[in-house]
Parts: structure tokens; sequence; C-alpha cells
């Protein structure tokens, strides 16, 4: 085994971490944003409303993000509008291309884990808030979105990884993240095995550190599970 | 806490709460079919009943946990506001019902204490964040309370730690320290294991010692007998008998009841 070789390639595809963790936190922020506001629409007592949000979900959720990258990065390009609208300098990076796509598709799953977590606050203790004079947002705040919170952490925590996975995609529409590196250095020295398997131990490395942290909040947050 | 004086002092104190013809319905279910009861200062009234005749309906009405389908409610002097809509009856002031609600103790079955908070947490959220109570004060009140239920060294344990008999003493805890007008207790019983069931019955026996005014639907026929000052027996959504429990439990006022009792006291 060439170590020298592996060292290097380490060095070279570790200048690419701070880009693939920005991708990955810049989305994970707005997608949560945007989670939320779907999950709402999702649980309102308005029927057009959770319409929206249906479809909104489905769209996202039910193509490949490979081709929601690609449509946002050369589909908008061709819409005479947003070029020129104030938008374009924006969308003409293919960062924020990349942060757009991750942050609509992550939002889509977001909304489906935030929507489960509400669902999943017992009843009973809903209605023990109400017996003692609670409704509307000193409901939520207290009783309901605490728990939520904690139902719902986890699987939030594995949006997280599955998002820093997916920022290796934004390589296809020129980014030089982890993958983008590695492609870049595969194509120049054909060593691929050795590469990617370096650039797959770098992600390995990054979605253990996601987890142990996601685990830590999970036991701050549920004191109450920890019997 | 001091019961509350009527303004004269020579009346009798006024109901804290009266129901007339109070009626339920889930579609073509008739629950309740004209409920009529009162509930002055300082009772204690056990609402008996077979399962089906609409007793815990009834109860869960009196704090607006179901809306009533018909009739009035009258609850601390103040009727409850309706408002019809597409044929239901709704409730019609938010804020009145939650005023009312602050007011009403309510202790479920299944204790219903919230998961994410600690015993002490739970007991001091009502009057904390709904009353909007010093919270230095209402501290020391739920540690006042927590020491009276025998739970006071549990204070910091969450509701998962502790047993049923625990969970629902401190789920009157919870109750109290919101310095309730009327205490509304829902089979505050039947979901412990048996030996746990004394322990619970013991409090509330203490509370109506207290001369706090609380309406119990239980299936505890001693405790009906001996601790309650007025038994009210439902049957098919409708007051059957009501009376004072020596007179009801002596038999011969009601067949239908006595046949109630004796079919409890088989099995128990």
């Amino acid at each position: 085994m060439d170590w020298a070789f592996l060292f290097a390639t380490a060095k070279t595809l570790l200048a690419g971490v701070p880009l693939t963790l920005e991708l990955a936190v810049t989305s994970l922020c707005v997608g949560f944003v945007l989670a939320v506001g779907v999950a709402a629409l999702a649980g309102s007592r308005f029927a057009p409303a959770r319409w929206v949000a249906a479809l909104y979900v489905m769209l996202f959720q039910g193509t490949p993000l490979l081709v929601q990258i690609f449509i946002v990065y050369y589909g908008f390009g061709q819409i005479g509008f947003l070029r020129a609208s104030f938008l374009w300098p924006v969308l003409q990076q293919a960062y924020w291309c990349a942060v757009l796509a991750l942050s609509l598709n992550t939002s889509a799953y977001g909304a489906e884990i935030i929507r489960g977590a509400i669902a999943a606050v017992p009843a009973r203790e809903i209605e023990a808030g109400r017996a003692i004079g609670m409704s509307g947002l000193l409901l939520r705040r207290r009783i309901i979105w605490p728990q939520a919170l904690q139902y719902g952490l986890a699987n939030y925590g594995n949006e997280a990884i599955l998002l820093l996975k997916a920022t290796s995609l934004a390589s296809v529409i020129t980014l030089m993240d982890v993958t983008g590196l590695a492609y870049r250095m595969v194509s120049k020295t054909y060593r691929s095995e050795e590469i990617f398997m370096v650039a797959g131990l770098i992600y390995l490395g990054l979605t253990f550190v996601i987890a142990a942290g996601v685990h830590l909040l999970e036991r701050r947050l549920t004191p109450c599970r920890r019997v | 806490m001091e019961p509350i004086q009527s303004a004269t002092g020579i009346l009798p104190p006024s109901p804290v709460i009266r129901t007339v013809g109070l009626t339920k319905r889930y579609g073509a279910l008739d629950v309740l079919r004209g409920v009529d009861l009162q509930a002055r200062e300082g009772e204690v009234i056990s609402i008996l009943g077979a399962s089906g005749s609409g007793k815990s309906t009834f109860l869960r009405c009196l704090n607006l946990l179901e809306v009533p389908s018909g009739g009035t409610l009258n609850v601390l002097g103040e009727d409850v506001r309706f408002r019809m809509k597409g044929g239901v009856q709704q409730i019609a002031d938010a804020r009145q019902v939650n005023r009312l609600r602050s007011q009403i103790g309510m202790v479920f079955q299944n204790f219903c204490l919230w998961s994410h908070r600690t015993v002490l947490q739970n007991i001091m959220e009502g009057p904390v964040h709904v009353q909007g109570r010093n919270r230095h004060e209402v501290r020391a009140e739920a540690e006042k309370a927590l020491e009276r239920v025998g739970l006071l060294e549990r204070a910091d344990y969450y509701p998962s730690q502790l047993s049923g008999g625990q969970q629902q003493r401190a789920a009157i805890a919870r109750a109290i320290v919101m310095r309730p007008r009327v205490l509304l207790f829902d089979e505050p019983t039947s979901a412990l294991d048996p030996e746990l069931v004394g322990e619970v019955l013991k409090v509330m026996q203490d509370l109506a010692a207290e001369g706090r005014t609380m309406l119990i639907v239980t299936h505890e026929m001693a405790f009906a007998r001996d601790v309650s000052s007025r038994v009210v027996f439902l049957e098919k959504g409708t007051v059957r008998v009501q009376g004072i429990p020596q007179d009801l439990f002596r038999g011969g006022m009601d067949e239908r009841f006595d046949r109630f009792v004796s079919h409890f006291s088989r099995q128990g």
C-alpha cells in the first residue's frame, strides 16, 4: 500500500471539508426553516394549505436530488424573468444553486419528520394542558413542541447525516467539495480506488461526528427517557 | 385554602357547578340525555354508573374537554357561552373556557402527567405559566403539596420513573396547586394495580375532609359510601337516582341502583 500517496490524498481532500460542511450546515438551517413552514401548512385546518404541503413533499421526495440540482443549476438560467431579477447574481453561482436544491430537498423530508414528531405527542398530555387552561401558542410552547423535539431529534439527526452525504452531488455542478476534489484528483492520477476510499473515510468521519453530536444532544434533551 | 364565603353568610352557598338538561350526542349516539346536577361549595359528589352510562362524558363536559350538544352549563356562577356552527354546538368564548378551566382541577384516569417534565415541573407548570404566579411562591406551595401526598423525595423524578399510584398522587398535587374551586376526578383509581388504589384514595379522602368541592367518577363503592356527601347514579345518560350515601346504600330507594351495587360488591 502506498502510504505516502494516501497521506497526500487525505491532505488534498481534507481541504474540501470546509465546503462540504458549509453546504451541509447552510442547507440544514435553510431547510429547517422551510420544513417548519411546510409542516405548519400540513397541519393547517385550511384544506388547500394541506394540499400545497402534500404536493411540495411529493415533488421533492419523488424526484432525484441530482435532477433537482440540474434543474436549479441549468434550468433556472433559461427562465427569462429569473435572469432579469435581482436573484440572478445569487442563482448564477453554483454554490447557491447547490444550497437551494439541497435546502428544498431536505425541507421536504424535514417537514415529514416534524409532522410525525408533532403527531407523536400523546393526545392525553395535550388534553392535560388544555384542562389547566392552556391553548394556542402557550400549549404549543410548553407542551407540544418540547415533546415533539424529543421525538423528532433522532430522525432529524438522521436527515442531517443523509444531507451531509448528499452534498457530494454538488460536485457535479463544479463545486470543489471533498468529492469534487477527489474527482479532480482521479482525473489527474487515475488512482480512483485509493482516492475514493479516502474520500469515503472522510465522509465516514464526518458522519460519525454528527451522529455522536446528535446522540449527546438527545441525552441532554431527553433526561426523562434515561431510566 | 379557605372556603369561599357566600355574600350574606345566611344563604346556602351558590352552586359551583350547575347543569340543566345537559346533553351530548356523538352522531346518532346519545351519550347524555339531559343531566341536571348541582354541586355546591364543599360537596363531595360521587358519580356512579355502569360503563356507557355517560358518567365520564358528563365529567368531561364540566371543564369543556367535551363540548355539550345542548342544555346549560354554569360553572362558578358563569353560564358557559356556546354557539352553533353547522348544526353542532361549539365553544363561543375560548378565553372564558380557559379562565374557567384554570379554576377547575382535573385528575385523569391515566394520570396524564407531562412526560418531559419532572414531578415538580409538572406541578409548577400551570400556576407559573397559566396563572402567572410568582415562581418562588409556587415552588414552596408545590413542595408542600408534594409533602402532603408523600412524594417530596420524588420531586425531581420523571413520571416514567414512578409507580402508577405515585403518578396519580403527583397528578393530584398538580391539580391542587392550581388552587381550584372544584376538583374533578375521572376514575382516578381505575388504571392502578389493586395494591396502589389505597394510597390514592387516602389522599382524596384528606382533600374531602378539608371541605373541598369534588366530583368523582368512580367504581370504588366503599369510597362513594364512606367519603362522599352525595351519590349520583347515572343510567343511560340521565340521573337515575341521587341522594346521601347512607340512604342510597341502605337499599330500597332504587332497584337499579341496588342491583348495580350488589353487582360490584360481588366482584370486589
